[in-house]
């Protein structure tokens, strides 16, 4: 909608102000941080665009104290630069939408934490959830708050910061963040397996975890999004001497079965950012993000065969990315995860289908009373854009 | 504690009889003796005998007793193994207590895709214990694990020596079966790692028995390491002890544990197992390495010229395992070893930025001049987390009031060096009053509302974590913005 409303609050008490008005007339608020999600969801809502910038300085950096503080409309991308240049990261390896959707990047750090976003480390590391520690926000009520803390330890009152994550603005409004900020990998190698069918590559990466080759991060990827090549990748990381010892484990373990390769480090992470962005799945299609136990995630790509979907797997199986035709109507791809004991959610997907069905996976009629009574809770007038994911 | 309800005391014959209709034969306990078991949990400082405790043995026994109790406005405080340092599962005189101890079966363990699904009552330990032998484990590991129960690690998100690597209780569970005050049985998550919605299960796990009672876990299992060492490193200062710290951490190691100990914690350890630890430092640190072979011969040797660099005078390395286990006895038995040597300890759990610790440390001292009681010192080094152990005598007027009082003021002091007023053994009783030194007003209504989104009668271990019990319907008022109260017609609650 172009002539939507945008309201551009300049520090905390200005959106206290603007939240506070909001809730008072009645006027929804579209929440945007970089704006790189801003195609999820549910399209033409009645909002006012609620821009959120200017709270993007590092308020606390000390490496060693493995705390992050920051405004939370900072670009994403500068975090992971100060990080790195420290030697550290964020060890759920979160990742930019805008290249999902033909944008420049432009994520920022609430974004991602607001959305969810892991990446391929999730499977070992934890989500942006294991590494959110704090935060400062805006809830729908109008009113500032605090939830969590600032240090790496801590069960002080409800984890509130748990509840923020992947609440997609829905609850509050972000303005500060602390974040958990972990060593950066010395050297990274990925031990590349051929061949495999989708069973057997998720059987392969649930014994990799199994072993004590303390692997980081297992995908596959089928020879119909890979240029004919069936590959599934085992990535270990870490110091030096122990990363060439745990590779040789994995050649062990496997070895003897399956055409095996290394791949060096500058290889590896060309093919995790790969992984990382879903590019093997560009292009035109409906893309869905697929959570299931992680030996289901055979089951998933076996059963949406018949609905022309090209997938590829992360988390040991236990993610599906899967891009269908956009002729589909999303229920099969609904039922499949359902049955299967997770849940599927739209993320590119044409302006009609986002219409037609909801982006996010329907929940349990007791979870949603619950979910709708927290959300209650902090956005009593429900502007929070309650009608993005209905 | 909230002032018993000489209504629902008065009510106490209906309210066993009822319990009996749920739970059959020896489930309902209501006699004057055996009811004494249940007064007090790991925080023995507090006692209160319950109206009646119930042990049911399935959900629909728990859903059957939730609701009936929701019903008759009759408050329920759930309890594990009882071994909560915060008076989380203390009793109330006019409260169910709900014991889950018969909740002890092992249901599931699926190796391929690495959970195991326990009945809350399981032991922390017997998680191990059941997969162990395929090379396996479950991570956090109070130093309770022996007795706490994996239901009572979900409600304070227990820690342990390993969670700077492994993580806290909420990092390791994937999904619990739930029942709510009303009867209604949830599941959150389940064996997928991420949620369709907003993450439910991450503010149950830490909830403190608030919010619901749960009947299922599924946890996280880890293949067990290849090989564990351990390095004692003794120093002539803490802050020099603390400089390894940090320097081991900037050098890109998270050691699976890193504790420090201060000069009365190493002799009183000491004393008590001959651990064989230097006297004549001041901070002790042991730092584990775990994992392949290869790796932990290297970072034992990076430790090790860390240590030297930071001027350690005490230097060893294990070559075995009982080796490394002796390192870590003295450690592990520092609170009974503290009781040896004083009839009474109060540990307190505060958590502060590392950077911090050389001051809280003189601070702390200055303070126990102030009370007249010593303290000493164990500290989770690696995330910042303290246990000071104030050393009283309980026979002696007076003194329990001002090691309470000491507790506090150390915890304040956590407070304002940016830290926080419990790092794993919860809020309960102990610290509820102190919430307000962290925390504002609407801080706290913040998570109170979602504590209402879950139990709005608030019967659901009342009295703990928060400092006062606003009315639920009070708490979701809006305040009036800018004169005109918001949708005066939408429904309020």
């Amino acid at each position: 909608m172009t002539d939507q409303e945008i309201l551009r609050p300049y520090g905390t008490d200005e959106l206290v102000e603007a939240v506070g008005q909001a809730a008072a007339r009645g006027q929804r608020l579209e929440v945007r941080g970089g704006g790189t999600k801003s195609a999820i969801g549910r399209p033409g809502r009645d909002t006012a665009l609620l821009q959120i910038k200017g709270f993007d300085k590092v308020i606390d950096y000390d490496g060693p104290e493995l705390v992050l503080t920051a405004g939370a409309s900072t670009p994403l991308a500068d975090i992971e630069t100060l990080l790195a240049q420290n030697n550290q990261m964020l060890a759920f390896e979160p990742f930019d939408h805008g290249v999902l959707f033909g944008l420049p990047p432009a994520a920022t750090l609430g974004g991602v934490i607001a959305a969810g976003v892991s990446g391929s480390r999730r499977l070992t590391a934890g989500a942006v959830r294991d590494h959110f520690l704090g935060l400062r926000g805006v809830s729908g009520r109008g009113e500032a708050f605090m939830g969590g803390a600032k240090v790496v330890k801590n069960v002080t009152g409800y984890d509130l910061p748990k509840l923020l994550a992947n609440s997609w603005g829905q609850l509050a409004v972000m303005t500060e963040v602390t974040l958990k900020v972990l060593p950066r990998p010395q050297t990274v190698q990925t031990v590349v397996l051929s061949g495999l069918d989708e069973r057997l590559a998720c059987l392969v990466m649930g014994q990799a975890l199994g072993s004590q080759a303390d692997v980081a991060a297992a995908a596959h990827l089928p020879a119909e999004i890979n240029g004919g090549l069936t590959l599934t990748a085992l990535r270990l990381e870490g110091f030096e001497p122990s990363v060439k010892a745990r590779v040789q484990m994995v050649l062990e373990q496997f070895g003897a079965t399956v055409p095996c390769d290394v791949l060096p480090p500058e290889a590896s992470a060309l093919l995790w950012e790969q992984v990382q962005h879903v590019r093997p799945l560009q292009g035109e299609g409906t893309l869905w993000r697929i959570n299931v136990p992680p030996m289901a995630g055979s089951e998933v790509t076996e059963q949406l065969k018949p609905y022309g979907a090209r997938c590829l797997l992360d988390w040991a199986g236990g993610l599906v990315w899967a891009l269908l035709p956009t002729t589909d109507g999303g229920q099969g791809v609904r039922d499949v995860a359902s049955a299967l004991g997770g849940h599927a959610m739209l993320i590119r997907a044409p302006e009609a289908l986002r219409r037609s069905i909801p982006t996010q996976h329907p929940l349990a009629p007791g979870v949603a009373a619950l979910t709708q009574r927290v959300k209650d809770g902090f956005d009593p007038a429900a502007i929070l854009d309650p009608e993005r994911f209905i | 504690m909230p002032v018993p309800d000489g209504a629902v005391l008065s009510r106490r014959g209906e309210i066993v009889a009822a319990l009996r209709g749920i739970v059959p034969g020896e489930g309902v306990i209501s006699d004057p003796a055996s009811l004494r078991a249940y007064e007090s949990d790991g925080l023995t400082a507090y006692r209160q005998v319950p109206l009646v405790v119930v042990l049911p043995e399935t959900t629909a026994q728990v859903s059957a007793i939730l609701r009936w109790c929701n019903g008759a406005g009759v408050k329920v405080v759930p309890r594990g193994s009882g071994t909560s340092l915060s008076g989380g599962a203390l009793p109330l005189e006019d409260g169910v207590l709900l014991g889950l101890s018969k909740f002890n079966q092992v249901l599931d363990i699926d190796y391929d895709s690495r959970v195991a699904v326990v009945q809350p009552g399981v032991t922390n330990l017997a998680i191990t214990r059941a997969v162990e032998d395929r090379g396996f484990y479950y991570a956090p590991d109070p130093s309770s694990q022996i007795a706490c129960s994996i239901g009572g690690n979900v409600a304070e998100n227990s820690g342990g020596v390993h969670c700077l690597k492994y993580g806290l209780t909420t990092n390791n569970v994937l999904g619990v079966e739930m029942v709510m005050m009303d009867g209604e049985v949830v599941r959150l998550g389940g064996q997928h790692l991420d949620p369709a919605g907003l993450d439910l299960l991450g503010i149950v796990v830490g909830s403190e028995g608030l919010l619901g009672v749960v009947t299922e876990v599924t946890v996280r299992i880890l293949p067990k390491p290849q090989t564990a060492r351990a390095l004692l490193l003794g120093f002539e200062t803490v802050e020099r002890a603390g400089q390894c710290v940090a320097d081991v951490i900037a050098a890109g190691i998270i050691p699976a544990g890193m504790e420090m100990m201060d000069r009365p914690a190493i002799h009183a350890a000491e004393a008590f197992v001959h651990a064989g630890y230097p006297l004549d430092v001041e901070a002790l640190l042991i730092v584990e390495l775990d994992g392949p072979h290869a790796e932990c011969d290297y970072l034992v040797e990076q430790v090790a010229r860390i240590a030297t660099v930071n001027g350690a005078v005490t230097s060893r390395v294990s070559t075995s395992e009982d080796e490394r286990l002796a390192f870590w006895a003295g450690r592990k038995a520092a609170f009974p070893a503290v009781g040896r040597i004083s009839p009474d300890y109060y540990c307190m759990d505060g958590t502060i930025p590392r950077r911090r610790l050389p001051e809280v440390l003189r601070r702390m001292a200055a303070l126990s001049d102030h009370y007249g009681l010593k303290v000493a010192n164990v500290f989770h080094a690696g995330d910042g987390n303290l246990h000071p152990l104030i050393l009283y005598d309980a026979n002696q007027p007076g003194e329990l009031e001002r090691a309470e009082e000491f507790g506090a003021d150390i915890l304040r002091l956590c407070v304002e060096v940016g830290g926080v007023l419990t790092g794993e053994h919860g809020v309960g009783v102990e610290k509820r009053d102190l919430m307000g030194t962290m925390f504002t007003e609407i801080d706290l209504a913040h998570q109170q509302r979602v504590k209402c989104a879950f139990d709005p009668h608030l019967l659901l271990n009342p009295g703990k974590v928060f400092p006062t019990l606003h009315r639920c319907a009070e708490m979701g008022r809006m305040h009036i913005h800018h004169g005109a109260v918001p949708f005066p017609d939408l429904p309020r609650f």
